[in-house]
């Protein structure tokens, strides 16, 4: 009988977030009422705790740990303090960056439970502190106005926390990535990227076309860039500079800038790929995975090999061997859910890391101020910038970098700076709300 | 009720424009990815995870029984019989006659239960007996492979080679599906794991495939080269020779088969009467890099383009060749080896206008009630010969049958060609592997044939009949 509840059961969470994915984009249609549009992302809601509920019950069944239901409650008392503070306290908040906040948070404590049940108690616990010291950020980003004059503070600040990384972090997988403090492993560059749009959208807003500041602008980025690169991580430097690049494209509204930097990027990369024997590992298993599988390209063979043998439909909770990807909890988590939960609700999961991005671009095309209509464009960008790397990566579409997926994978620093960054979306979203009444 | 502004984009400001750029630059390339995604889960993902790395395969036999495997008539040739503890055992019904072509899936897998694997270990039963199974806690019944095999041929073939150790492989040209292919000496695979020890312990050939692992002199098959290399190079079909039995050059003395001395005969005629002399002189007139680029053309020294596992190579070199190696080289002697495979393959080329289609055995598979789940749709390799090519060929090919070695192939109810070959394979003259490799045709009916039949001699003598029992089973 257990059994066959878990068999239907697979089948209720791939209808749940269809149905989650599809209300998204039914309530960015133009034309769409207040109420029409509030009773959808009511039904948003619904969809996301009745996931919740399914899936830690099938957590449940196939382990009888009581350590699931205390998951179970904790996340519920997360959730609804997420609603008390976004829909309640902050009643301009969006809606959909709320729920698609929620969402892929929702998805990742199922997988993380799933994976190894420490981490994603760990993961939920982070995931509560950044939440308390997030839900003051919308209330700073209206009250502090002299945000667009630190913009060399922003610039020192990451451009010290970047250089520490090289000199002193700790590499894993290739890349010094993190430094080791008192204990806790923090991971720079994820909080680094958000003081980077800023310094960028504090530098550029009112440039105008003044090429002395875009030059200082375009100095300090490539410095970035190229700390990041000396810290072997290319998926990081692939951010900061695509981010780059798009501001200065909009707020100089010269295409020339876009197409020269992607132009010098695509050269960098051809470089990259000449210099460093990992550059060239990296696409040797992209190119032909199986050739090299003892080697490079175990990673992604695995990761296919769980997203292919899941199929449309997923083999279901603890039916699939997502363990066999090494390190499966962070950048490969797309294919331990491609794999258990299925090739439908992965594919649910892009879609709704479309309409995440899609949202911010929105947002920021509302806004009227230049510095903060930058900032969330660049927010933006950086969040669709990693979510594209790291998919494509674990799919083989482009050669895996090696970066986390907002809010889904497992690590502290990513969730935080995640949510960081969709709580200063929030208090952008807010303002311009509070402006236009 | 509190008011909340419409979430849709509004245009206004003057940047707007660039934000749209960025915007639709970014759902593109996410709608690709989406794209590919999609591809792979549902088409290319099926062909990567078949794989012997990939640790999920092991675990799907814990809920799947290994389904059957079939010939193109629906005999059984290997199936599963489970017991009430839910134990399998695998029967093949058909024995030793298909012990090659369909493998055994204990110790180790080899044939089509090791290139099927995958397919087998996978069920698309119905989903409401799945459910049921999955009540009973009963393993759901796997998907059974429909192969291309030929029992009637296959049959024929098998009693044809009679005692003789070798191997034969039939293509349809037009397809590359296999529809027969037997190695002799062969084993019972249902009893494999009780004589595993005495196969591998005695250093027996038993469990070698030698259609596709059998590495043999080609023999005077190998003249279908030589002589369109010769063709090629400017040589004409009426060129005029004299064989006296024999063809020496420096040190280097080249007989014809029993020395019979063949006289005077155009060069269609040497080839029809398979005369090494006339062939020995010829290979020695021929351009080396351009023989060797004709044989890579042909997929020499190159891995063959199958689904199926463990196919070896051919190998051919002319590589600091002394004018002994050229003229033996010339004649099929000597360091060429090939497969009997891929001379089935050259001829079903030249039988398929050239073009050659990739073998293989798997024709569709089906689920437990017989609906179909996927066909697997023949390959174009490419072409091996032009047009003016096959036009050589086929009239040499079929002078060989009408005026030549292969005579026994001559009827009025099919069109057969091709080239018989004795090949020496030991300084012992006496001892020889009979050859026969072509194709027949009966309107738009088609088969491609190689054979060789180890130590028994001339390949019109006995290659050739077996040829005939071949073509006449294939056409009856």
């Amino acid at each position: 009988m257990l059994h066959l509840l878990i068999f239907i059961s697979r089948f209720a969470l791939v209808i749940l977030l269809a149905f989650y994915t599809y209300s998204c984009f039914a309530a960015l249609r133009s034309g769409i009422s207040e109420e029409q549009q509030d009773f959808l992302y009511f039904r948003q809601t619904a969809c996301m705790y009745m996931f919740i509920l399914i899936a830690n019950g099938i957590l449940y069944l196939s382990t009888f740990e009581e350590q699931v239901l205390v998951m179970l409650g904790m996340e519920m008392a997360f959730f609804i303090a997420v609603s008390l503070i976004y829909k309640h306290i902050y009643r301009n908040a969006s809606l959909s960056v709320t729920n698609n906040m929620c969402m892929l948070l929702a998805i990742s404590f199922i997988i993380l439970t799933r994976l190894d049940i420490d981490k994603a108690y760990k993961q939920l616990v982070i995931a509560g502190i950044s939440l308390a010291i997030t839900c003051l950020i919308p209330f700073l980003v209206k009250k502090l106005k002299f945000l667009n004059r630190l913009t060399y503070v922003y610039a020192a600040v990451g451009i010290l926390g970047l250089g520490l990384v090289a000199v002193a972090g700790s590499t894993s997988y290739g890349a010094k990535l993190s430094l080791s403090i008192g204990g806790f492993s923090i991971q720079p560059s994820e909080f680094i990227k958000i003081l980077f749009v800023f310094f960028v959208a504090a530098m550029l807003y009112d440039a105008g076309n003044d090429r002395r500041k875009i030059e200082i602008a375009t100095a300090v980025a490539g410095l970035h860039v190229l700390m990041l690169i000396a810290s072997r991580d290319l998926g990081g430097a692939g951010i900061f500079l695509l981010t780059y690049l798009v501001m200065l494209y909009v707020s100089t509204q010269e295409p020339r800038f876009l197409l020269i930097g992607l132009a010098l990027g695509a050269v960098g990369m051809v470089c990259a790929y000449f210099l460093f024997g990992h550059v060239r590992n990296r696409v040797m298993a992209w190119k032909n995975p199986l050739s090299v599988v003892d080697g490079a390209g175990y990673q992604i063979s695995h990761s296919l090999f769980a997203i292919g043998t899941g199929g449309w439909f997923g083999s279901g909770l603890y039916q699939g061997m997502p363990e066999k990807i090494p390190v499966v909890e962070k950048d490969f988590v797309f294919s331990a859910i491609s794999e258990e939960l299925g090739g439908v609700f992965a594919l649910c999961l892009i879609f709704i890391c479309i309409s995440c991005f899609l949202m911010f671009f929105n947002i920021a095309m509302q806004i009227h101020d230049r510095f903060y209509k930058l900032i969330a464009l660049g927010l933006g960008t950086v969040y669709a910038t990693q979510t594209f790397l790291t998919l494509g990566g674990v799919t083989k579409f482009i050669p895996s970098t090696g970066v986390t997926l907002p809010l889904v994978s497992y690590g502290g620093s990513s969730l935080m700076s995640t949510m960081i960054l969709f709580a200063i979306i929030q208090g952008l979203y807010v303002m311009r709300e509070e402006d236009g009444q | 009720m509190r008011k909340r502004r419409q979430e849709s984009p509004r245009r206004r400001g003057s940047i707007n424009r660039e934000f749209a750029i960025v915007t639709y630059g970014f759902l593109l390339l996410f709608l690709c990815m989406a794209g590919y995604f999609i591809y792979f889960v549902g088409y290319a993902g099926e062909d990567f995870i078949d794989s012997p790395y990939n640790p999920r395969l092991s675990q799907l036999s814990e809920h799947i029984i290994r389904g059957d495997i079939l010939a193109a008539d629906g005999t059984v040739l290997a199936t599963s019989e489970v017991d009430d503890a839910q134990n399998e055992t695998r029967v093949y019904p058909k024995g030793n006659e298909y012990a090659h072509i369909v493998g055994f899936s204990s110790n180790g897998m080899s044939g089509t239960e090791l290139d099927a694997n995958f397919q087998l270990l996978r069920s698309h039963s119905f989903f409401i007996e799945k459910i049921i199974n999955e009540l009973q806690e009963r393993k759901n019944q796997g998907d059974a492979v429909v192969t291309s095999l030929d029992t009637a041929l296959t049959d024929a073939l098998y009693v044809g080679m009679a005692n003789y150790e070798g191997a034969a492989v039939a293509l349809d040209p037009e397809t590359g599906k296999i529809l027969a292919m037997v190695s002799k000496p062969d084993f019972d695979p249902n009893t494999i794991a009780q004589n595993w020890s005495y196969y591998t312990e005695t250093g027996s050939s038993v469990l070698l495939n030698r259609a596709i692992q059998g590495q043999y002199p080609p023999g005077s098959t190998f003249k279908i080269l030589t002589a369109l290399e010769y063709l090629n190079e400017g040589g004409g079909m009426e060129d005029a020779f004299n064989c006296s039995g024999s063809y020496t050059y420096g040190d280097t003395t080249i007989h014809c088969y029993h020395n019979t001395v063949h006289g005077a005969q155009n060069f269609e005629e040497a080839f029809a009467h398979s005369c090494n002399s006339v062939f020995a002189e010829v290979g020695l007139s021929l351009d080396k890099s351009g023989m060797a680029r004709l044989a890579k053309r042909l997929l020499f020294n190159r891995t063959l383009p199958t689904e199926l596992k463990n196919v070896k190579k051919s190998s051919f070199s002319l590589k600091d060749a002394d004018s002994g190696l050229v003229m033996r080289t010339a004649i099929g002697q000597g360091n060429t080896l090939v497969t009997p495979i891929h001379m089935a393959m050259i001829a079903s080329a030249i039988a398929n206008d050239g073009v050659l289609m990739e073998p293989s055995v798997i024709d569709h598979t089906q689920n437990d009630g017989g609906t179909l789940v996927r066909r697997y749709h023949p390959v174009r390799y490419g072409e091996l010969f032009d047009e003016s090519e096959v036009g050589i060929l086929r009239e040499m090919m079929r002078y060989v049958v009408t005026n030549g070695t292969g005579s026994k192939l001559y009827t009025d109810s099919y069109t057969a060609y091709g080239k018989t070959g004795t090949a020496e394979f030991s300084d012992n003259k006496s001892e020889a592997h009979s050859w026969f490799v072509g194709f027949a045709e009966q309107d738009e009916k088609k088969i491609a044939v190689a054979i060789v039949l180890e130590r028994a001699g001339s390949g019109s003598e006995h290659a050739v009949p077996l040829a005939r029992t071949m073509f006449d089973t294939y056409f009856r």
